[in-house]
């Protein structure tokens, strides 16, 4: 009896778990933030906490609003979102490009892996200085780091997922007969896929953090921008609406970048598929 | 036809795996290779493929010498090696992407109609136990029709009851089209299902050591008397192909050999 109900409840609980489906099953997410932001709320409004410092949820959502109001908010992201965008698709091509050739030619990677990968050791805000004296202080130099920023984890992911590739089902396109451009197409880039994926992302998370630093070291517009000037203005509520946004828009992309490539790796034998 | 002439194979670090293998094999006919580990088995059957290319000696197909992969020449690996990405059916017709998708389709379908898995087509092949992936493997190597089809040891990574399945579904197969089968294995009992001609080999360096016809009408019997024969012979070939003492007992073999006459 007591063997019974205790196998029940997990079950039981799966059940639960299970009844939420296609929609519920996200917003669990959600729980946790929520309920904190409603407890904080409270602690400022029964006076157990100033809220100077550290906004409560109505502040920073009023002050929100109010940036949205006057547009400034849809400005600062917008040129923030466009200087992603830019590096990002800069980073992008050129990690690509540099990751497919030394991945499928042992020649090349021996000949640039070794520069790259130092280059790689270097911190990357250790260029903004010279990427300043050589691109400017306006958006050339922005978008160079960004791109630095995005280039690294795309120029490995695409290499190792290119040398890793299983030799057993190459040999397959080449019992076959597949000329090179066919076993590129039909054998190699989808076996890449799935790492190529991850590595955007990736790279997608390291152009927003460099968004970041480029903007904080100098801008006059940005969703950085909007970080420093509520510093040095003493308006932590503007600090953390821009990071909300920077949140939100963040997850938005990644999210886009997944969802898009979603339906090229349905064949992957994943952990866990819900 | 196939032959064999004097295929050597000498690995860059100095290891001689074949040594002056020649062979004959007839349009149709069913050899079994089979042999010990390391003695060659493999290698023979890349080096006829063209996967790999023989240090010594050619490979002729049709009076042709085989250098790389062959249009003719069909292969079915120990693993399925299905491709992940494409559906079953994709994959069944990975070998006739250049035909013209009316024809495609219609092969594919009486493709795996043939092993049984029309119901699996547009399942990705993770969705399929180890016996299915095989047999999507074979109509994969079959559909592009090939002369010859090489198998390297493609039955050996499952469990028994599904091995005898996958041999007879192999022969009925076969029995379509009569293609020329190479078929690399070390179980004796599955050699003597399926073969009309069994290459004994040694290793060190791999070469044949002896071979055995097996003349049994199909389908065989596996509890027969001469089914029993044929396994003594082959396993007294083996073990005199390894230069031990011989364990199956060779006066046995020639009592029995006697009494054969009914077979």
């Amino acid at each position: 009896m007591t063997i019974a109900a205790a196998e029940a409840t997990p079950q039981q609980r799966k059940a639960g778990f299970d009844r939420l489906g296609r929609y519920g099953k996200p917003l669990l997410g959600l729980v946790l933030p929520v309920v904190a932001a409603a407890l904080w709320e409270l602690a400022v409004r029964a006076g157990l906490a100033s809220g100077r410092l550290v906004p409560p949820p109505s502040v920073i959502f009023a002050t929100f609003w109010e940036l949205a109001q006057a547009g400034e908010l849809q400005r600062h992201a917008s040129a923030t979102c466009s200087r992603v965008a830019a590096g990002f698709c800069i980073g992008v091509v050129a990690g690509t490009l540099a990751g497919a050739i030394t991945g499928y030619s042992a020649l090349l990677r021996r000949l640039l892996d070794p520069t790259l990968q130092a280059l790689r050791a270097i911190p990357s805000i250790a260029w903004v200085p010279l990427f300043i004296l050589w691109f400017g202080i306006f958006e050339g130099s922005k978008i160079t780091l960004i791109s630095v920023g995005v280039f690294f984890p795309v120029y490995l992911g695409i290499m190792g997922a290119i040398m890793s590739v299983d030799r057993k089902l190459v040999e397959v396109g080449r019992a076959f007969r597949l000329s090179d451009t066919a076993m590129v197409r039909r054998i190699l880039l989808p076996a890449v896929l799935p790492a190529y994926i991850l590595a955007l992302r990736s790279g997608l998370g390291l152009g927003w953090m460099f968004v970041v630093a480029a903007e904080l070291l100098g801008a006059s517009e940005g969703l950085g921008f909007l970080l420093i000037d509520g510093q040095q203005l003493g308006k932590p509520a503007q600090i953390v609406a821009a990071i909300v946004a920077f949140a939100v828009i963040g997850k938005t992309t990644d999210w886009i970048v997944a969802s898009a490539a979603a339906p090229f790796l349905r064949w992957e034998d994943a952990f866990v598929r819900r | 036809m196939l032959t064999l002439e004097r295929v050597g194979k000498t690995y860059p670090n100095g290891v001689r795996a074949l040594e002056s293998v020649s062979l004959e094999v007839e349009p149709g006919e069913i050899v079994a290779v089979i042999g010990g580990s390391g003695c060659g088995k493999s290698t023979l059957l890349r080096a006829i493929s063209g996967l790999d290319t023989p240090s010594q000696g050619r490979v002729v197909l049709d009076g042709a010498p085989v250098t790389r992969p062959h249009e003719k020449i069909g292969i079915i690996f120990q693993e399925p090696r299905l491709l992940p990405w494409l559906s079953v059916a994709d994959n069944v017709g990975f070998g006739i992407e250049d035909r013209p998708k009316r024809e495609r389709v219609e092969r594919i379908g009486l493709a795996l109609e043939r092993v049984g898995l029309s119901e699996k087509a547009r399942v990705w092949p993770r969705e399929l136990s180890g016996g299915q992936a095989q047999r999507v493997a074979i109509a994969r190597a079959l559909v592009p029709r090939p002369e010859v089809l090489l198998l390297d040891e493609p039955f050996s990574a499952l469990d028994a009851f599904t091995r005898v399945d996958l041999q007879d579904h192999l022969l009925a197969l076969w029995a379509d089209s009569k293609p020329t089968l190479v078929h690399v294995t070390h179980d004796v009992d599955e050699a003597i299902v399926l073969a009309d001609r069994v290459v004994v080999m040694r290793p060190r360096p791999g070469r044949i050591a002896d071979e055995i016809v097996v003349d049994l009408p199909r389908p065989r019997d596996r509890q027969s008397a001469a089914f029993d024969f044929a396994k003594r012979r082959i396993l007294a070939a083996l073990d005199r192909s390894l230069d031990r003492t011989v364990t199956v007992d060779d006066r046995e073999t020639r009592a029995a050999a006697g009494q054969a006459m009914w077979w």
